[in-house]
């Protein structure tokens, strides 16, 4: 096998006094689905926080592309290929849909990729061109999500991460956003996917880490872990 | 009330436009300041008490300035650098440094540091007030409307502010760091994820808020025809009651506010008497946040956990 597109090695993460990631080993391989399952608490957007940059660990090392990003700033790391869909969406309220998009295409100058991007994420989520010059206040929750994505999409990532995006959003739109997921994938954008959504994130991921109190539980072929029985129980409410 | 003749009210008009020209001049200083408290609050909810200093910063450069020969049109420029390059170095030095230490410490940083400026000004400059040099680019001539008396400095101050707040909104609503900043004040963390260097913008929020600040120093140096190392402390408060009457973070309110507190003081002036000018700024004050605690055009939001 190459290289992993993300290599997470012995990472350890503090929040004050508490220990939050407790050494955990992760790997993405470029084109890959990978989700991070666990239950609230379990350390799964602190692990993703601490690849984008908002957290910095206390010890161990985070490998994007073979370089070593876990002392860059947030900003520098969207620049090296890396954008994140934050849970709780955190799209700009103020700022109409469009100016949403531009926001995540911050940092590029090619105006013809840019306009590119823009085009597909409007096929994707057809609501966004409809409602481009509304303000994204005024989107619904699974309207929001898919807006989120998008806009992380607009940086032209190599990994995107996705942190919940089934929370809190009407089942028949997770099964929509889940779809537009696996069809980023398919055009060619690795993804790191955390979620609670357990069944949901199994079926499109090629491979899955269960997170236990900051440590990895069980990893494996996404096809396997929905057969674990032990997973069945735990998350899949068999 | 109906005791008086026509021409008594064509008197009143007269004295009605003339308080409100003296305060929609006023209250465009007040909005100059006050679009810089408002600004940076938005970003960093930080209340800026020094941002007075920068006022007084402003006016200090522009005296130098021209005193040296410069023309208004170069001294007006340096000026708002100036005061907005000592905001970027005080943000970077005092501010930057406590901004996770939570607001109370944040506020008695600010009060210091607008004391240090009030005194190191008295220290280097001396207290004593100075005559703002004669301005050689125009002459201060005073044009009569009937009864209303209209000057160049009126003139110049209303139509200063005017450009400055139109460039103001097309730099927030129309640039990319316009929009940077826009993303910056909601969410520092999901900026950060689009690749928004924050402190940055904090920085160039500092900048551009001081600056006009800054300008509005210059103008009143002219108006007034005086500077001294306390100026910045009244019109600075004055101007964050301005900002608040508005609705602290948002940059329509403090042109609202400023515009509505001068005005008001004015009225007040000018009808009634002098002394409660500034007690009436802050009644008004206490009174529109019984009535609208958010401010003017605030909208009550309940603060994210």
């Amino acid at each position: 096998m190459s290289d992993p597109l993300l290599q997470i090695k012995d990472l350890h993460v503090h929040y004050g006094a508490i220990h939050a990631i407790h050494g955990i080993n992760l790997n993405v391989q470029e084109g890959e689905i990978v989700t991070i399952l666990g239950s609230n608490g379990a350390g799964k957007t602190t692990t993703l926080h601490t690849i984008s940059g908002l957290l910095k660990p206390s010890s161990g090392e985070i490998l994007f592309d073979g370089k070593p990003i876990h002392k860059m700033e947030a900003n520098k790391i969207v620049a090296e290929g890396v954008a994140q869909s934050p849970e709780g969406r955190m799209v700009f309220p103020d700022l109409t849909i469009s100016e949403n998009l531009d926001m995540g295409a911050f940092l590029r100058r090619d105006k013809e990729g840019i306009e590119k991007d823009r085009e597909y994420m409007c096929q994707l989520f057809p609501k966004l061109k409809e409602r481009a010059k509304q303000l994204a206040g005024t989107l619904s929750g699974g309207e929001q999500q898919m807006l989120a994505i998008a806009r992380a999409y607009m940086a032209n990532p190599k990994l995107l991460l996705l942190d919940e995006p089934s929370l809190g959003i009407a089942p028949i739109l997770v099964q929509a956003i889940f779809d537009a997921v696996v069809e980023i994938n398919k055009k060619g954008t690795t993804i790191l996917l955390v979620e609670q959504n357990a069944f949901a994130a199994l079926k499109i991921a090629h491979r899955a880490y269960v997170l236990t109190t900051g440590e990895i539980g069980m990893e494996g072929p996404a096809k396997e872990l929905l057969e674990n029985e032990e997973i069945q129980k735990a998350y899949l409410g068999h | 009330m109906s005791t008086g003749t026509e021409s008594d009210f064509v008197y009143f008009l007269y004295d009605l436009a003339t308080y409100l020209l003296n305060g929609i001049t006023q209250g465009s200083v007040y909005a100059l300041v006050a679009l810089g408290y408002t600004m940076v609050y938005g970003i960093i909810k930080l209340i800026n008490f020094a941002h007075g200093e920068f006022y007084m910063i402003g006016a200090f450069i522009g005296f130098f300035c021209i005193r040296s020969g410069m023309p208004l049109w170069m001294a007006f420029p340096c000026a708002m650098i100036g005061s907005g390059m000592v905001a970027v170095i005080i943000e970077r030095i005092v501010y930057r440094p406590i901004r996770y230490a939570g607001r109370i410490p944040a506020l008695i940083t600010a009060l210091g540091t607008s004391l240090f400026f009030q005194y190191f000004g008295q220290n280097t400059l001396g207290a004593d007030p100075k005559a703002f040099p004669k301005v050689t680019d125009f002459e201060n001539k005073t044009y009569q409307f009937g009864e209303l008396f209209v000057s160049t400095n009126q003139i110049v101050i209303i139509s200063t502010t005017f450009i400055l707040m139109v460039f103001l909104y097309w730099l927030v609503n129309h640039t990319r760091t316009g929009k940077a900043m826009r993303a910056t004040s909601f969410d520092k963390n999901a900026a950060e994820l689009m690749g928004i260097d924050t402190n940055k913008i904090i920085s160039f929020t500092f900048f551009v808020g001081a600056s006009l600040a800054g300008a509005a120093g210059v103008l009143v140096g002219m108006y007034y025809n005086t500077v001294e190392p306390m100026m910045g402390l009244i019109p600075g408060l004055k101007a964050f009651v301005a900002a608040v009457l508005g609705g602290i973070g948002i940059i329509p309110g403090a042109v609202l506010g400023g515009l509505v507190l001068g005005i008001a003081e004015n009225l007040v002036v000018g009808f009634w008497v002098s002394t409660y000018r500034d007690a009436i700024a802050f009644g008004i004050l206490i009174l529109i946040l019984l009535l609208k605690p958010a401010g003017l055009l605030g909208k009550n939001r309940k603060e994210k956990v």
